[in-house]
């Protein structure tokens, strides 16, 4: 079975982003960008299937900008075995960003997707559920734990109550939650190999894919802030500002 | 203007989710129709018609909806969203989980975890770990909406008297199937609903010395929760995590212990009323937004808390 992993070039975890002056986003100039921790997941998962027997070939895509290839060559450099870049604008809706994928899993003869459960930094939890949608296939999300046998995946999900396992007919998707797995590293020697690995880029027009939306962004503002508070010196003075100043207890 | 809002329920009772989604459609103006699609779920849909502002409740009793399969619950929703304008869902895991997959059945964009409501085709949602508020149009002939709890209050459970109508419709897709369901049981309210949380991180060093915040819990009738890094840890069941990518919470207290404050679980709590810190280390992040902070040794002051309170 051939599985595609989708990738996103997002901004790094751990950077404050700010609102643009203007309203119009975030200003991400020079600003430090990585493989989305979701999709990281997501490509450990394909390696760990692959190494098991289950998978002969993981192809990674990722949809945006030229600069997207990095990323690609990350999942390359992890064990990937080839890579394809839809060369899109960096800020495709998920509607759009999961017709180009169904294209590709058409093409590719995919059995199984995986994908992480939600950028962060568009936070929408949307483009695998939509691919499973337009390409008739069953969805595990949210999975934390994919064991594959007998032309089914067997997930168990995070929900809200606790957890919930699944049975699903292959082909289908799977969106990575965080206690999937640990994420290896890709070694020096694995990162110059992946230099050589095939990457091809294609375009939503040899897709046949029209990548507008519905969807327009107004307006991108800052959240209210909170400001610190006070410290207090001991917990009675804790107990008697929560009762007698926030009145919360 | 007809709203359709898909409950969501155990089969037994409608979760308070539900009713802040309702809040949400009222927000958007016009009829507002509740679908309830379970198993053996009458008892459901006639709390759900029982609650204000709901004009009509649709009841789809099969076994094939039993466990919310999005495979089923979706093409439920295709088959009657032609008669809205909006389609809205809690955003819960199993909100989240269908509603994509009906947007794309739709052929439309899907506008998730919204917390406010400017106008019938416009709306507020948090972006980047809710480090920015994102103000979106949309154009689409329906708009499939799902709508953060936190950001609507609860409509009130009772003066409605809407109609059940029982709609035959059943989908099976026969493509995936329930295998069981391991649920963490509990005495304490509902994370997301409490009025007081008190959550525990890395600080609390492991899992058994969650217990010294049970005892807070107890005294204040807080619901508890954990940091990403605790529950990674294994100290807590995942449900239990506040953040980003787990719970949203926005209690009128809570109290953060051991808990270094990085922006994914600021994600999950900064809409709190009142926050408390308690953290021996003064340099951390949580203390930016806290507005009462206690440095000092968790190990001494929250027992003192509990003995105190």
């Amino acid at each position: 079975m051939k599985i595609l992993v989708a990738i996103k070039r997002v901004v790094d975890a751990n950077v404050k982003v700010r609102v643009k002056a203007d309203n119009s986003g975030v200003d991400l100039t020079n600003a430090k960008m990585a493989v989305n921790p979701f999709c990281e997941i997501a490509i450990e998962e394909a390696i760990r299937l692959k190494e098991k027997g289950l998978a002969e070939e993981i192809i990674a895509v990722s949809i945006g900008e030229k600069a997207c290839q990095e990323q690609i060559r990350t999942a390359l450099a992890l064990g990937a075995d080839r890579g394809i870049h839809v060369e899109a604008a960096a800020d495709l809706q998920p509607l759009p960003v999961a017709r180009l994928l169904q294209k590709l899993v058409e093409k590719e003869g995919i059995g199984l997707v995986i994908l992480g459960k939600q950028s962060i930094d568009s936070d929408n939890n949307q483009v695998g559920q939509m691919l499973a949608a337009l390409a008739g296939m069953p969805q595990g999300t949210f999975a934390c734990k994919v064991d594959i046998a007998d032309g089914r995946a067997l997930v168990t999900r995070e929900v809200d109550g606790g957890e919930q396992t699944v049975s699903l007919r292959l082909p289908a998707v799977i969106t990575t939650d965080l206690r999937l797995n640990e994420p290896r590293y890709a070694s020096l020697p694995n990162i110059m190999k992946a230099k050589k690995k095939q990457l091809d880029t294609v375009t939503p027009e040899e897709l046949g894919v029209d990548v507008s939306s519905g969807l327009k962004v107004i307006a991108v503002e800052p959240p209210p802030s909170r400001s610190a508070g006070v410290k207090v010196a001991s917990v009675d003075e804790l107990i008697s500002k929560l009762k007698t100043e926030a009145k919360v207890i | 203007m007809s709203i359709l809002v898909i409950a969501e329920h155990d089969n037994t009772a409608l979760r308070p989710a539900t009713l802040n989604t309702i809040t949400a459609a009222k927000a958007i103006g016009g009829d507002i129709v509740v679908l309830v699609a379970g198993s053996n779920c009458a008892a459901v849909a006639a709390s759900a018609a029982a609650v204000a502002g709901v004009s009509k409740v649709l009841l789809a009793d099969n076994a094939v909806y039993a466990n919310q399969l999005p495979e089923n619950i979706s093409a439920l929703v295709v088959e009657i969203a032609g008669a809205y304008s909006h389609v809205l869902a809690p955003a819960t895991t199993t909100g989240k989980n269908f509603m994509p997959r009906v947007a794309a059945l739709l052929g439309v964009a899907q506008i998730s975890d919204i917390t406010a409501v400017k106008s019938a085709d416009t709306f507020v949602r948090p972006i980047y770990a809710g480090n920015a508020l994102a103000t979106v149009q949309s154009s689409d002939a329906v708009k499939v909406v799902t709508v953060r709890g936190t950001g609507f209050e609860e409509a009130a459970k009772d003066g409605g008297s809407a109609a059940v109508e029982t709609l035959a419709v059943v989908k099976d897709q026969d493509i995936a199937e329930f295998v069981s369901q391991q649920l963490t049981v509990s005495e304490r309210p509902e994370l997301t609903g409490a009025s007081i949380v008190i959550s525990g991180g890395r600080g609390m060093q492991n899992g058994d010395n969650f217990v010294l915040l049970e005892k807070v819990a107890d005294k204040l009738g807080a619901a508890i929760g954990a940091s990403r890094a605790a529950v990674d840890a294994g100290f807590v069941p995942n449900d239990m995590q506040v953040g980003q990518t787990g719970k949203i919470v926005a209690p009128d207290l809570y109290i953060a212990v051991g808990i270094s404050g990085a922006i994914q679980h600021l994600a999950g709590m900064k809409d709190s009323k009142v926050i408390v810190a308690i953290n021996k280390d003064e340099e951390a992040p949580i203390f930016q937004v806290a507005d009462y902070g206690l440095v000092a040794d968790l190990f001494q002051a929250v027992p003192e808390l509990a003995e105190k309170l």
